[in-house]
């Protein structure tokens, strides 16, 4: 084999030639583009960083701000004076969005957003709790509580994007969830078969989204938008005719109990945060690391993988293109429907009409903002949870912002995310394209 | 119906070719070997026995390979990735974890077994097109196949990266491997295969011995007789039509695909671009019709600035346009061969106004080009998409040649286009040239560029390398199109 393939690739050599590769070829006379996304990006930290700095710096009271590491005004506490803080932070935001323009290394550029983002909101802080305190407990308590359901949504998205079906029934599988919970629970008087029902309610919605997407072809975004009219009327169908006439036999779940770990949840924030909280919680944040590892490192996530971005190869090689498909919507499904307990058996406590208003497409922002990875659908669902929680938590501080103006944070926040930070990502190729043999 | 009714046996050891036209039914037919069509009629018999594929999954364990036109990869994937996936080596039993180790093992013990380098670190995405083949005959090979199925594999490779793949061809042979070789070149044809079956119009119209002549494969192929020659005189070139200076142009990754082109077409002369395929051609052209922003650099029809003109003033100052995908941007396919004929002129006089069109008019002018064009379609009233791809292209053509021209610009002109179509619309484009317009031709098909070009453009990897005569040594084409200059620059 190997001397029939010499003659052929030692041919080159003789023919004295010189290599010239792209590289070694002049450098091209035209610049590359001054004004990259990174740049635009840079002199709006600039902006926003000075403007942190001189506006919330000259209005904020100059008296201690602490930053507790209790739920109560004691204990560890990271002090700062509130106008220094409000100058201090801004002027890091406008040093990163400095560091941006100047142009630094591309590994860089994402932690230096990151960071500036970060100072920004603290320096909006400080202002804000000069004089008085904030418990970072309560702020990283709510934050993961606000965010669970978008964490369980994203994640269930992923399981399918990552296949190739989109999953904009995200909100009607929470929606069913929610329903189901409430109403098993409630006959049942057990917060798991409530939690187990959520699942399958969940379940439903993405089998008829699975048959309809995968076995159907239909266009994956208008089944998703049409499941999630459906669930909201099927729901609140039954809502209104069976759960509110009687509320006690069909719309009382029981709560989600709150479980302590002995040892663990002494941990100074984390552990209340982590460990004095509840099974949905930690499901999903297992969840997360499960679908992490499997993705990259398995044999089924390398399938996953292959079938969302070419599933022609995909099928070349002997895979199921679509049972993978079928298997993933459904599992997503599930996990979907777990996020929908969470409004009935943790969040209002019983099931209304369009409780989850606009969750699920929270839920969908997350997937994307957080590049249909897991872990950063995490990060992304906690970011929004966050800016969701921001306007509670800043209530009580007699704040001189118009309260209306901190309503709209989460969706400002959800707009600046989607549509200024993420930028041009790469959704898998074959997102949404149904797979039909030719 | 793409096959009707074929008999093709193929003998350990051997390498077959299927020759046939573009859309006779080559591809079909293999596609049934590998289980990815089921045939209707006929049965397929391995070492004698009859076997049904319903998947590729049958196939491969029947120890049948296939490489496929358009490479069945994953962009984003490793090649250790791409060549595990489906038959992965996994530890930890039922959960599946992929055991990495062993697979980028295996990848490198085919390669190195079979002489085929390819790095299992490597992303898909990055690799020149010619590695990527070479990673799709590694990874048929880890499945320990007898039977490798090659479906035009040397469309996209330059003429030294074909001889490298006949080279491989025969060493796999040699070890006992049997070949299915599809083509529709007949160079290679009678270089490489020990038997050759002919495929017209999905039948088998004979086979032959690879020391039958070319004319005659051509003939059995096309079903007449064909002038393999393009008739071409001496060009009479005249003043700078196009001027490309300094260009420099991004493609959709952001990747700069055109990095600084300077170019010059005359009126009266072909200058034609050759190149592998997605070395910047494609982009180059749409930034020359306005489709793509120009980053850098000026692009001047006799002395107007075109880039900053709209594609639609750009048509209208005297540009024909036959873009690379018909299917995608050259024709309408619900709409009728009449519509698709004024897709460009339909709200000028006659054709139309602002407000509505002239059916009357719109119908004779395109009886008229269904003549002159000779366009093989049932009546100008039947809609594009039932048209072969022969014919399709040839709409675009007299679309694109009913407007008063300067410069001509024929992407890929005879993708996909039977001979007989390829015949007339070469003969067009140097009836263009003779009237004096300036023509720019882009292909990957040397060929094509050799017998058209008056001046031949290489370009690699952004840039054109070289500006050389048509009657250059192919083998120096070949090597400029791998990027390699003579003189070191």
């Amino acid at each position: 084999m190997s001397e029939v393939t010499e003659p052929a690739r030692s041919g080159k050599p003789q023919m004295k030639t010189t290599e010239a590769t792209a590289e070694d070829l002049a450098e091209a006379t035209a610049p590359t583009r001054f004004w990259n996304r990174h740049r635009r990006l840079g002199v709006a930290l600039v902006a926003i960083g000075v403007l942190a700095a001189v506006v919330f710096g000259s209005v904020a009271r100059s008296a201690t701000a602490r930053f507790t590491l209790g739920v109560q005004n004691t204990g560890l506490a990271l002090p700062i004076d509130g106008k220094v803080g409000a100058i201090v932070f801004g002027l890091i935001t406008a040093l990163c969005g400095g560091a941006l323009l100047a142009g630094v290394a591309r590994r860089w550029q994402g932690t230096l957003l990151g960071v500036g983002i970060v100072a920004f909101v603290l320096s909006f802080l400080c202002w804000q709790v000069a004089g008085q305190y904030m418990s970072l407990v309560d702020i990283a308590n709510n934050t993961l509580v606000i965010a669970l359901p978008l964490i369980l949504g994203a994640l269930a998205g992923v399981l399918g994007e990552r296949s190739g079906v989109v999953n904009v029934a995200i909100e009607g599988q929470f929606l069913m969830g929610a329903f189901a919970a409430a109403l098993v629970g409630t006959m049942a008087s057990s917060v798991w078969a409530g939690l187990v029902s959520a699942a399958l309610g969940g379940l439903l919605i993405a089998a008829l989204l699975a048959v309809l997407a995968i076995r159907f072809l239909v266009d994956q975004v208008v089944v998703g938008i049409v499941l999630n009219l459906l669930a909201l009327g099927i729901t609140g169908f039954l809502y209104e005719r069976l759960m509110q006439p009687d509320a006690a036999s069909y719309n009382e779940p029981p709560r989600m109990p709150t479980w302590q770990v002995p040892g663990l949840s002494d941990i100074p924030v984390i552990g209340p945060v982590l460990f004095n909280s509840n099974f949905l919680v930690w499901l999903a944040l297992i969840l997360v690391v499960v679908v992490h590892f499997g993705l990259t490192r398995t044999r089924w996530g390398l399938r996953t993988r292959a079938v969302g971005e070419h599933p022609t190869a995909a099928d070349t090689v002997g895979i199921r293109v679509r049972g993978l498909r079928y298997a993933n919507v459904l599992v997503g499904g599930l996990i979907a429907g777990f996020g929908g307990a969470y409004f009935t058996l943790i969040g209002a406590g019983s099931f209304t009409k369009n409780m989850t208003s606009g969750a699920g497409f929270i839920a969908l922002a997350a997937l994307i903002f957080g590049r249909w990875t897991p872990l950063g659908a995490l990060g992304a669902a906690l970011f929004f949870g966050f800016a969701q929680n921001l306007p509670y938590a800043l209530s009580t501080y007699n704040s001189s912002v118009p309260s209306q103006f901190l309503n709209m944070l989460p969706y400002v926040a959800t707009i600046i995310a989607v549509a200024g930070l993420v930028g041009r990502v790469r959704a898998p190729a074959a997102d949404g394209q149904p797979y039909a043999k030719s | 119906m793409a096959n009707d009714h074929i008999d093709i046996t193929v003998e350990p050891g051997e390498v077959h070719a299927l020759l046939g036209e573009n859309g006779a039914g080559k591809s079909t037919l293999m596609n049934q070997l590998y289980g990815l069509l089921q045939p209707d009629e006929g049965e397929i018999l391995v070492d004698g026995e009859p076997r049904v594929f319903r998947s590729p999954r049958d196939a491969i364990a029947a120890g049948i390979g296939m490489v496929h036109q358009h490479f069945m990869l994953v962009p984003v994937f490793t090649v250790a990735e791409n060549i595990a996936l489906g038959a992965e080596e996994t530890k930890g039993g039922p959960l599946g974890w992929l055991d990495r180790r062993r697979n980028r093992r295996d990848v490198l013990e085919t390669s190195q077994r079979y002489g085929l380098p390819v790095d299992p670190d490597a992303l898909v995405e990055d690799l020149p097109v010619g590695a990527q083949q070479r990673v799709e005959i590694v990874k048929a090979l880890t499945r320990d196949v007898d039977l490798l199925i090659l479906d035009e594999p040397t469309a996209v490779l330059t003429p030294q990266e074909t001889e490298e793949l006949l080279a491989v061809m025969r060493g796999l042979t040699e070890s006992g491997k049997s070949i299915v070789f599809i083509t529709h070149k007949l160079k290679e044809v009678k270089a490489i295969a020990d038997r050759i079956t002919v495929i017209r119009r999905g039948k088998t119209v004979g086979t032959a011995s690879p020391d039958t002549p070319e004319d005659e494969l051509a003939a059995l192929m096309v079903g007449r007789a064909v002038s393999l020659e393009i008739d071409k005189t001496d060009a009479e070139a005249g003043r700078d039509v196009l001027t490309v200076s300094g260009l420099v142009v991004e493609d959709d990754r952001g990747v700069r695909a055109v990095d600084g082109v300077d170019l010059v077409v005359r009126a009266g002369e072909v200058l034609g671009i050759a190149g592998v395929q997605g070395n910047g051609q494609t982009e180059l052209v749409e930034a020359i019709m306005g489709l793509r922003e120009a980053l850098a650099g000026s692009v001047t029809l006799d002395h107007e600035d075109l880039t900053s003109m709209r594609t639609k003033q750009i048509l209208r100052s005297g540009v024909g346009y036959v873009p690379e995908d018909r299917s995608l941007d050259g024709v309408v396919k619900e709409f009728t061969v009449a519509e698709n004929l004024v897709l460009d002129q339909y709200d000028r006089p006659p054709y139309g106004n602002a407000f509505s069109l002239n059916p009357a008019a719109i119908a004779t002018a395109a009886d008229e080009r269904v003549e002159q064009f000779d366009i093989r379609t049932s009546s100008a009233e039947a809609t594009v998409g039932t048209l072969s791809g022969g014919n399709q292209q040839k709409v675009v053509v007299a679309r694109e040649m009913s407007r008063p021209l300067r410069l001509f610009i024929a992407a890929q002109p005879t993708r996909g286009v039977d001979v007989g179509s390829i015949e007339f619309i070469h003969g067009r484009i140097m009836h263009e040239r003779d009237i004096g317009t300036a023509v720019l031709v882009i292909s990957s098909e040397l060929d094509e560029v050799v017998g058209l070009a008056d001046r031949i453009a290489v370009m690699y990897s952004g840039k054109i390398l070289a500006i050389v005569p048509p009657d250059t040594p192919r083998e120096e084409l070949g090597l400029l199109m791998a990027g390699i200059t003579r003189d070191p620059s």
